[in-house]
């Protein structure tokens, strides 16, 4: 009170105290607690920026496994194959398409009059590889660390665009069903009557829908593609938040600083987006590493079964599904599991942590 | 132990709690000392965070140890016997049994889902082993005892179907179960109306008398303990200051605090208008009654009558104080005159009719017509800086152009209500009750209203703080003229402000007038009992005492 009081003679408007700040963004002492309280789940952390790494690496595909060379040092010129297409009598080669940098014959072209430089793995999902000592799927070895798979084509390279895949139809999936969630759920909770009690019989029957079998019917009639996928399942998977939301709601448009803002003659939206919304994201965010693991999954177990992503698409399930059908070739099976596990391993620790830093009751030890 | 009529029943010596969190300790209680002899009562009376309820909970080691813990000199000896640090077996035998608890919100501490015969019973099982046919005799007899006449049809209710007097009578029942020798009770009545007060007030007086029990009665409200108690103690920032019998310390206090707390009640008295100002709110026959649908269909089949009925005039200038026990329907009337909830019958704005118009219509006018509630923890977005709070309804307006021109009205309006200017920048949770009562204040006056219904604005706040509040409004009004409709169950913070009065019931009116004839002479019985209870604490048997 006392430093309040000598506020108020000097008359001094003051910015408040020095702002804490995180990255460079103004923080309240709140959010501040709650970033020391992720911290404090260590396996949460260090999860985080493991899956971090792994997702930033994931997203620069062609520069980590590709067929086709960073950059080519060739008759005094400098070539980037990795993001320009150059034909093959660029190179010396006869044929007008683009260069095959796999040819032994191109491969020798170049070195003749110059040098290559190839990413740690030199094959894209869709390479096959021709040389292999057994027949495919062959066993790990210098050339295919994890082996090839029934195609001949590598592992690892398959492993790591199939992860980049499943985790960006997963944030996808994630942000678009929580944006629609959260819209249905505010909705409903916050005019509540007529409104909330015909929207929860359409959730109802709506959830009563079998999504298998839709995508199963769709998969007959167009080719399934990403997008297409990701539509289907964003049908049904937006419900998973509403009920969430939508109680935060009903409990909050009841408060005072709720009947305040009307009293004030503030318009329902504003008073949804500014007065109730913070509340419900409380609720909202711990629940999103959740349901971004969910995601991951259901892409999985769809391509697994056959529903998925195109054929020749690099995808988790897939290779899971040869490693099945290839029960002679284990590490197939081996490293599929072993990816999608650490995978939602990871998810789900996050998730543990973003649950600690919103906990209220927890406090940093 | 000698039990000798000298020896004090329990001794607290050199208690000391604190709360430790990571990077913050909180010293709760420091350091205090207090007697209690058998058949003596003791009130325990200060403000909101001076220790008082932790100290109740320490007798009893019920505190969420190892986050609290007590000094090394704290010790707490019922008949010689040390309970700080007992073991649990040794102090679940005196809980409910020698030492019993009655706190203070009797809905909550009930469990909800067992009847009234359960809850009883239970604590005899635990400590006198009773079987059932014995217990349930042992219940009839307690609900007899603790003024529930018709015991034996009560046993199956649940706590839901109880009015609030009548589940604190059944907290009584269960913690004299076992004729304990000490009674804590926390707060008894504060979540009760006035009449019901007074009648559990009584009520635990005799039963003290008839026990001949040790009564630690822990309470804000000095007229309890003025009625209650023989000795006081005076509790501030986790310290008793000041010590002794209720008629020394009430009639000289030493302690410039004690002096402070005595001299808190809401004072002073209504300025009087002149000339006779003109009428600016008005409502004729206004109705709010709540459909009771049943059956597949959801027919109407019955209304619950919150306001039924009702004309009030509210002058420019002046103050309409409304009065009534919870339940009578004054809050609702608050919200039906700001058109937050659906009403039937006139109700006139400065000559202009309120009630049909649209949410649209109504918006320009929301800004002549402003709420302060209750509860100050509750009314301000927990997420927005006050500046934001109070530059909302500007922002609505179109008041004040950019937030520029905004910025010195927000200034403005803190200093009206005697907050400083960096309070702006701030959140709600940095304040404490009474400034965020302020900021609410401030944030209805930035508007510049004509009216401001005010919803029990002080209920929630300390005594000191309701009189500063109370000496804000009144200010505020005689600077703006403003015309305030003051809810309130408090008949002390109503005498303070009020011009005119309406006392209501069950939605109706009882009896209106000018408020110092009604404070003098009033008419209505239920007015009459209202009255007592809450000045002298008396209870009075009436047809509106509900049992």
């Amino acid at each position: 009170m006392t430093s309040a009081d000598k506020t108020a003679e000097t008359g001094v408007i003051q910015t408040g105290p020095v702002q804490d700040k995180f990255l460079g963004i103004p923080i309240k002492a709140m959010t501040r607690r709650r970033l020391a309280n992720f911290r404090a789940n260590k396996r949460g952390f260090w999860s985080l920026w493991i899956f971090l790494i792994l997702f930033v690496l994931s997203l620069g595909a062609e520069l980590v496994a590709n067929d086709k060379p960073f950059l080519v040092r060739y008759d005094g010129g400098w070539y980037f194959p990795a993001f320009v297409s150059y034909p093959e009598t660029t190179f010396g080669g006869d044929l007008p398409t683009e260069t095959d940098y796999r040819d032994r014959f191109v491969e020798s072209q170049i070195r003749d009059k110059g040098w290559i430089l190839w990413p740690p793995v030199p094959f894209s999902y869709a390479t096959i590889n021709y040389e292999l000592p057994t027949p495919a799927p062959s066993p790990p070895t210098a050339v295919n660390w994890l082996g090839t798979d029934d195609q001949g084509r590598d592992v690892v390279a398959r492993l790591i665009y199939g992860f980049r895949i499943s985790v960006l139809f997963g944030l996808t999936l994630t942000v678009l069903s929580s944006v629609i969630g959260i819209a249905a759920g505010a909705v409903q909770g916050y005019f509540g009557g007529l409104i909330d009690l015909l929207f929860q019989r359409f959730i109802e029957v709506w959830s009563g829908l079998p999504t298998l079998y839709l995508l199963i019917i769709l998969a007959s009639i167009v080719q399934p593609n990403f997008w297409w996928l990701l539509g289907i399942m964003l049908l049904f998977s937006w419900m998973g938040l509403v009920n969430l939301v939508r109680a935060e709601f009903l409990r909050a448009r009841n408060f005072d600083y709720v009947r305040a803002a009307r009293a004030l003659g503030v318009s329902d939206p504003v008073i949804i987006v500014r007065h109730v919304l913070p509340n419900a994201m409380v609720a909202t965010l711990t629940f999103l590493p959740f349901i971004l693991s969910g995601s991951v999954t259901t892409l999985t177990a769809l391509d697994f079964l056959g529903f998925g992503l195109p054929i020749g698409s690099p995808s988790l399930g897939e290779l899971l599904n040869q490693g099945k059908n290839n029960l002679q070739a284990p590490w197939l099976g081996i490293a599929g599991f072993l990816v999608v596990a650490i995978m939602l391993s990871l998810l789900v620790f996050i998730g543990e942590a973003v649950r600690d830093a919103f906990d209220p009751r927890k406090l940093t030890t | 132990m000698s039990d000798t009529a000298g020896t004090p029943l329990l001794q607290v010596r050199d208690l000391s709690v604190t709360f430790t969190t990571p990077g913050r300790k909180v010293e709760a209680v420091r350091g205090i000392s207090f007697d209690l002899k058998r058949g003596q009562t003791l009130a325990l009376v200060g403000e909101s965070g001076s220790g008082k309820s932790v100290t109740a909970l320490s007798i009893l080691q019920l505190l969420p140890y190892p986050t609290a813990s007590h000094g090394s000199q704290s010790s707490i000896k019922l008949d010689g016997q040390e309970l700080v640090g007992a073991k649990p077996s040794a102090l679940r035998a005196i809980r409910g049994n020698r030492i019993a608890m009655v706190f203070q919100e009797p809905m909550t501490s009930l469990n909800p889902l067992h009847t009234i015969e359960k809850q009883i019973t239970e604590t005899l099982a635990l400590h006198k082993k009773m079987d059932p046919r014995q217990a349930r005799a042992r219940v009839i007899e307690l609900l007899h005892l603790v003024g529930l006449a018709d015991g034996e049809r009560r046993l199956d209710a649940f706590p839901h179907q109880l009015s609030g007097g009548q589940r604190q009578r059944i907290m009584i029942a269960m913690a004299l179960a076992n004729e304990p020798d000490i009674l804590i009770a926390d707060e008894p009545t504060t979540a009760l109306d006035v009449t019901i007060q007074a009648q559990i007030l009584t009520l635990l007086k005799d039963l003290q008398a008839r026990f001949g029990m040790a009564l630690l009665l822990i309470t804000h409200h000095l007229g309890i303990v003025r009625k209650m108690a023989d000795e006081v103690c005076v509790m501030t920032n986790g310290e008793i200051v000041e010590a002794g019998a209720v008629e020394t310390v009430f009639h000289a206090p030493q302690h410039p605090y004690t002096k402070r707390l005595l001299a808190a009640e809401p004072k002073g008295k209504p300025v009087a208008v002149e000339p006779p100002p003109p009428t600016i709110l008005e409502t004729k026959g206004l109705k709010v009654w709540f459909p009771i649908k049943a059956g597949v269909f959801r027919r109407t089949v019955g209304f619950v009558k919150a306001v039924d009925g009702i004309d009030a005039t509210v002058r420019e200038g002046e103050t309409l104080g409304v009065v009534g026990e919870s339940g009578s329907g004054k809050t609702t009337l608050g919200l039906a005159l700001l058109r937050l909830t659906d009403s039937q019958g006139e109700i006139r704005f400065d000559g202009k009719r309120l009630d049909g118009l649209s949410v649209k219509g109504m918006r320009p006018l929301r800004r002549e017509i402003q709420i302060v509630f209750q509860d100050p923890y509750g009314s301000l977005s927990p997420r927005l800086a006050v500046s934001q709070i109070i530059e909302e309804g500007l922002k609505v307006h179109g008041i004040g152009g950019d937030a520029a021109a905004r910025w010195p009205l927000i200034l403005a309006a803190l200093e009206e209500v005697g907050l400083p200017a960096d309070a702006a920048h701030r959140y709600p949770h940095e304040f404490s009750g009474g400034q965020r009562q302020r900021i609410a204040i401030a944030r209805a006056l930035v508007l510049k209203p004509r009216v401001l219904v005010l919803d029990e604005p002080t209920s929630a706040l300390d005594m000191s703080v309701q009189a500063q509040i109370v000496d804000l409004l009144r200010d505020l009004q005689q600077k703006y003229r403003l015309a305030y409709l003051f809810i309130s169950h408090d008949l002390k913070v109503v005498r303070a402000l009020a011009h005119d009065l309406i006392v209501m019931k069950d939605g109706k009116v009882m009896e209106k007038g000018p408020a110092a004839q009604i404070f003098a002479a009033p008419q209505h019985p239920y007015t009459q009992a209202l009255l007592a209870a809450a000045f002298d604490l008396d209870p009075v048997e009436t047809e509106t005492v509900r049992t």
